[in-house]
């Protein structure tokens, strides 16, 4: 029992730096990436290629002066940006990562709990993220940070549904709720879930994107507009949390895509884990890439967007869905 | 029922996308806007005044800072209004110059505009695409006067100097590159789908509408009137380039993006024929009293030290009169009413410009819509805040 304990709280606490470290590096690359996408250099002057940036971006953080809004509702004020961080790290408990190995002569699984219902629960917790959202928008007060936590709150919501519905698809053919079951429901790449549900995949990545306020969705921070959105009056480390947790979130979303459609950490030739690295990968810099690329949508069209194309090609993928597995 | 209030924001003067320190005061209603004030001055430089108190030759540097990314439109437009008043011919060869020079910068204004234009609306890249394009012009500007922005390259009676020997060259650079640089931008945002739905039927204003809030220049073209002072009144020897005049339909922030895109066409148009046609000859005219003579004859003659000596110390002084020129800058009509009263310094100088009365357009074009139009908004009359405080 205690063993278990012990093993258990090492792959908490791996888990919970790998995602810090990937979150500070994502961060570097999506700047890195941008930046050769407009003919610039991005990061070069701490370490080499900029590699250490990460880190003196977070000493500059912690550095900086906390600024609490004189007219704020100072306990949600600082709640807010703890109730955005937290969840978007609970959700890798259920991830898994990698195939059973065999360490020190005991068998490991690479993921930190097999729940049953795992993608419900992941489902669950990242719409706790939203009230991270509309308490800073609203404690903050602020007209910016209200109008954006609003517009926030209203986009992670219409998302969600969709995002539920292009995830039934594959609940349906997997047969479980359980993460671990669906990898295992994807043997080999022609079994993967992205071949039987192409519109679920594309539903799937187009909500996941709106769902991580991510471009063309990013309007709940659109700079341009509503100056940082929900965040605007937040600094140092609380601003930090925020952005942390946004990209936690998009890692989420990633290796989520990646376990519900490529078929998890399988794959040929190379270690189990450095496939789902790969495969994560992938998505995060389709992430950066169309950030790079597309304008913005509207606050209007995006709602139009998610309930009147997305909802019912959604269902209509569910129905056909489950009339292929009847 | 639950009273509803409407809530008033204030955007700017600090503000990424109010394009400098416009500040306007919203009246929402969730993210609708019901009213729209712009209120100005936060960039008031009191050039007008100040210009009374200059003579003519001095002048000139003060008004390329008002609308700082189009500075040789503004030189031009105040040595042709001086001209006029002086009644003095200028050399071909100058004349050729400034029409090229102009409508680089209304290439390099109009990149300007397409990078903030597009950040608004979230298309990040499109920023730095138009500004490493921007940067080959403000090159040329380095060349020919030694700034970057503030060129005051134009002078009273001709040009600064003599174009360098790579001058050609660089130009042509400039001609070989832009096509396939504008192709890559209608790539990225003409038939984008996303672009389209942010800009069509966005801040319409119909054609009637424009002329009577008097706007000018794409802004005015984009609602269907055709209408450019470079057609209807040339200067400087607009009349002998071939040129068409892009005229958009609906008025709407696609026609206006539209129509500035092919004005950028039409201008490398321009400037392949004017490079082509650009005669030799002097570059300045010789008028005595007003224009200084040559630096080699200053250098080795005794008179033209003291003939250059006197105009700089005294100035020059135009005969009594009043004279109002227009000219097509990349904004639109930007005129300038100089009134002289026979001595060195200009009795009263009044600036018209266009980004002041386009702005006027703006709470019409809003009302009524959600925030984000009003971004889309402002970047699609293009105003530069210097050119509208002034």
């Amino acid at each position: 029992m205690l063993e278990q304990a012990i093993i258990a709280i090492i792959k908490v606490a791996v888990v919970l730096f790998a995602i810090l470290t990937a979150c500070a590096y994502i961060v570097w690359l999506e700047r890195k990436l941008v930046a050769r996408m407009q003919v610039r250099l991005g990061p070069t002057r701490v370490g080499p290629f900029g590699l250490l940036q990460p880190l003196a971006d977070a000493i500059k953080l912690f550095t900086k002066e906390e600024i609490i809004v004189e007219q704020a509702n100072k306990w949600l004020y600082l709640v807010a940006p703890l109730l955005a961080f937290i969840p978007a790290f609970i959700t890798f408990a259920v991830i898994p990562f990698g195939d059973t190995v065999t360490l020190f002569g005991r068998e490991v699984e690479l993921l930190i709990s097999d729940f049953n219902v795992g993608i419900l629960f992941i489902l669950g917790v990242t719409s706790l993220g939203v009230y991270g959202v509309v308490l800073a928008g609203w404690s903050s007060n602020s007209k910016y940070s209200l109008l954006g936590s609003l517009r926030s709150a209203a986009q992670m919501i219409s998302y969600e549904i969709s995002l539920g519905l292009s995830v039934i698809g594959v609940l349906l053919l997997a047969g479980s709720l359980s993460l671990v079951d669906i990898v295992k429901a994807q043997g080999s790449v022609s079994e993967w879930f992205i071949w039987k549900q192409p519109v679920g995949f594309f539903l799937y990545l187009i909500s996941a994107f709106a769902e991580t306020n991510r471009a063309p969705f990013d309007l709940p921070e659109a700079e341009t507009e509503l100056v940082a959105g929900y965040f605007t009056e937040y600094s140092s480390m609380k601003f930090a949390m925020f952005t942390i947790a946004e990209y936690a979130n998009m890692v989420t979303v990633a290796a989520l895509a990646t376990t519900l459609f490529l078929g998890g950490w399988q794959g040929p030739f190379l270690p189990p884990v450095v496939w789902f690295l790969v495969k994560v990968m992938f998505f995060i810099f389709l992430y950066i890439w169309v950030r790079a690329t597309l304008p913005r949508f509207r606050y209007d069209q995006l709602m139009r967007f998610g309930w009147l194309v997305l909802l019912p090609v959604g269902l209509v993928n569910v129905l056909v869905t489950a009339l292929a597995v009847l | 029922m639950a009273k509803t209030e409407t809530m008033t924001l204030n955007m700017g003067p600090q503000h990424p996308s109010t394009h400098g320190v416009l500040r306007l005061i919203l009246e929402l209603d969730g993210e609708r806007v019901v009213k729209c004030t712009p209120v100005m001055g936060y960039l008031h430089t009191g050039i007008e005044k100040n210009a009374e108190d200059k003579k003519y030759m001095h002048v000139l540097p003060m008004t390329d800072r008002m609308d700082y990314l189009a500075p040789m439109t503004n030189n031009l437009v105040f040595c042709l209004a001086v001209e006029k008043l002086l009644n003095i011919e200028i050399p071909p060869k100058a004349q050729w110059l400034r029409v090229l020079l102009n409508e680089l910068t209304r290439i390099g204004s109009h990149c300007v505009w397409l990078g903030t234009h597009a950040l608004d609306i979230g298309a990040m890249s499109m920023f730095l695409y138009t500004f490493r394009e921007r940067e080959r012009i403000l090159e040329i500007y380095e060349m020919v006067s030694g700034q970057r922005m503030m060129s005051s390259y134009f002078r009273i009676g001709g040009v600064m100097e003599d174009v360098p020997p790579d001058f050609e060259e660089k130009v042509r650079a400039i001609l070989r590159d832009f096509p396939a640089r504008f192709d890559e931008y209608e790539a990225l945002l003409t038939k984008n789908k996303i672009w389209q739905n942010r800009t069509k039927g966005v801040a319409v204003i119909s054609g009637e509408d424009a002329v009577n809030c008097g706007l000018s220049g794409p802004t005015l073209r984009g609602s269907g009137v055709d209408w450019d002072i470079r057609k209807s009144n040339p200067y400087s020897g607009y009349e002998k380039f071939d040129f068409n005049v892009p005229v958009g339909q609906n008025g709407d922030v696609f026609d206006r993006y539209v129509v500035r895109m092919a004005e950028m066409r039409e201008s490398l148009k321009i400037v392949r024929q004017a490079l082509e046609g650009l005669p030799e000859g002097a570059w300045m005219a010789r008028v005595p009293g007003v224009t200084p003579p040559p630096k080699e004859e200053v250098l080795f003659k005794m008179e033209a030290l003291i003939f250059q000596f006197k105009i700089y110390t005294e100035g020059f002084s135009p005969p009594v009169g009043e004279v109002y020129f227009a000219i097509e800058s990349p904004r639109g009509e930007l005129g300038y009413y100089v009134r002289s009263d026979g001595t060195p310094k200009p009795y009263r100088i009044h600036f018209r410009t266009p980004s002041f009365c386009n702005l006027s357009a703006l709470s019409r074009m809003v009302e009524g819509r959600l925030i984000a139009d009003v971004v889309a908004a402002i970047g699609s009359i293009d105003i530069v805040l210097g050119d509208v405080d002034r």
